[in-house]
């Protein structure tokens, strides 16, 4: 994240200066911040109204249903999650949120599986196997309907717009699997660098 | 009736977690208002996150890299039959929602929403998810700098995602389309 924050915006000031748009990356610069700052406030209700949802998911054992059924999947990807943790239900509920594309629903319950498998971390400035696992599968994208595209596509009057289910299907379950495994693999290789 | 089920998705999932938690005897309101104390916390923890990755994404957009980009490698792409039209979008699914979302709009309202272009562009969109959105606010959520392999996992993802959405929407529109 260093590299990637140190070349973006050295980069975008030095394009700025010789493409003669250097006034534009100030002014996004400001307007971004305050972007920012809006975008979190914009989130605490609707945060605040599905974390007390998904407590009281967890207090009626919901959750720790959700887990109990996939401890024999979880204990391939996510080794070092605690037994009794309910992390496992709640990544689940996060899988399934973002499959279904409730976007709302889907950032908090993530916020929530990354505390409580933080609270399993000896390091806590470092990431874990199983977050980097559970964002791997999060970035990947996985969603059954795309319901935003359809709708843009519905907007400007396309023939056919539903045709576009099957491809983004394929599409979205292969590059899941691809980040699964990639994360599987890399794993293995930080582990040979951590320990050399 | 996509927009049927995706209605109902939302209130069945609230329903079911309540019938459960009264049949389980919870004490409904209270555990409520226990967890949704933290809402305020989680956002405003993640500020310092949401700026950074923010302010460096907005500053590339406009500084014009997109467009430099683009006509880079437009030549090497469109003998892949890849439109130019879509690349931009190949560059900013990773980094923004809301920017990809505007230039889908774009490409669908300006080539025509049944083009082959629309069709590519809406299955990469369709495909996306903004990782490093989502890395800077789930890993600050919890205070973690070190993110080790989780971006190089996500930006694999992202490229099989591309490569993919280019070969299958190939398979699926391009022999229908007059191109």
């Amino acid at each position: 994240m260093n590299y990637i924050f140190f070349i973006l915006i050295t980069l975008s000031i030095i394009i700025g200066v010789f493409n003669n748009t250097l006034s534009n990356v100030v002014n996004s610069m400001l307007q971004a911040c305050d972007a920012a700052v809006k975008i979190s406030f914009s989130l605490i209700g609707i945060m605040a109204f599905w974390l007390g949802i998904m407590r009281i998911a967890e207090k009626s054992g919901l959750v720790q249903l959700i887990s109990k059924l996939l401890n024999p999947i979880a204990k391939i990807l996510f080794k070092d999650v605690q037994k009794d943790s309910p992390a496992v239900g709640d990544i689940a509920m996060s899988v399934t949120a973002n499959a279904l594309g409730l976007t709302n629903a889907a950032t908090p319950i993530g916020l929530k599986v990354m505390k409580e498998l933080q609270e399993d971390n000896p390091k806590k400035d470092t990431a874990t196997d199983s977050m980097c696992m559970f964002l791997g599968m999060n970035t990947a994208g996985f969603q059954i309907i795309p319901a935003t595209v359809i709708a843009v596509l519905v907007g400007v009057g396309a023939s056919n717009p539903t045709e576009i289910i099957l491809p983004t299907l394929i599409v979205t379950t292969l590059s899941f699997l691809v980040a699964i495994i990639s994360a599987m693999l890399l794993k293995k290789i930080w582990h040979k660098k951590e320990e050399a | 009736m996509i927009q049927k089920i995706s209605l109902y998705i939302l209130p069945a999932m609230i329903l079911a977690i309540f019938f459960a938690a009264a049949f389980k005897k919870v004490r409904i309101y209270e555990e409520f208002i226990e967890g949704a104390k933290d809402g305020f916390k989680v956002s405003v923890s993640i500020i310092p996150y949401l700026v950074a990755i923010i302010v460096a994404v907005s500053m590339f957009k406009a500084s014009g890299a997109i467009g430099l980009i683009t006509s880079f490698t437009g030549g090497i792409l469109a003998k892949l039959s890849i439109p130019v039209d879509v690349i931009p979008i190949m560059i900013t699914r990773s980094l923004s929602g809301s920017a990809t979302l505007g230039l889908f709009s774009d490409i669908a309202s300006s080539l025509g929403p049944d083009s082959y272009a629309t069709k590519l562009a809406a299955v990469m969109v369709g495909s996306s998810e903004t990782t490093f959105y989502v890395l800077a606010v789930y890993f600050g959520s919890i205070g973690i700098k070190k993110y080790r392999y989780a971006l190089l996992t996500g930006l694999i993802a992202d490229f099989t995602g591309i490569v993919l959405a280019v070969l299958v929407s190939r398979l699926f529109f391009l022999a229908s389309t007059v191109s």
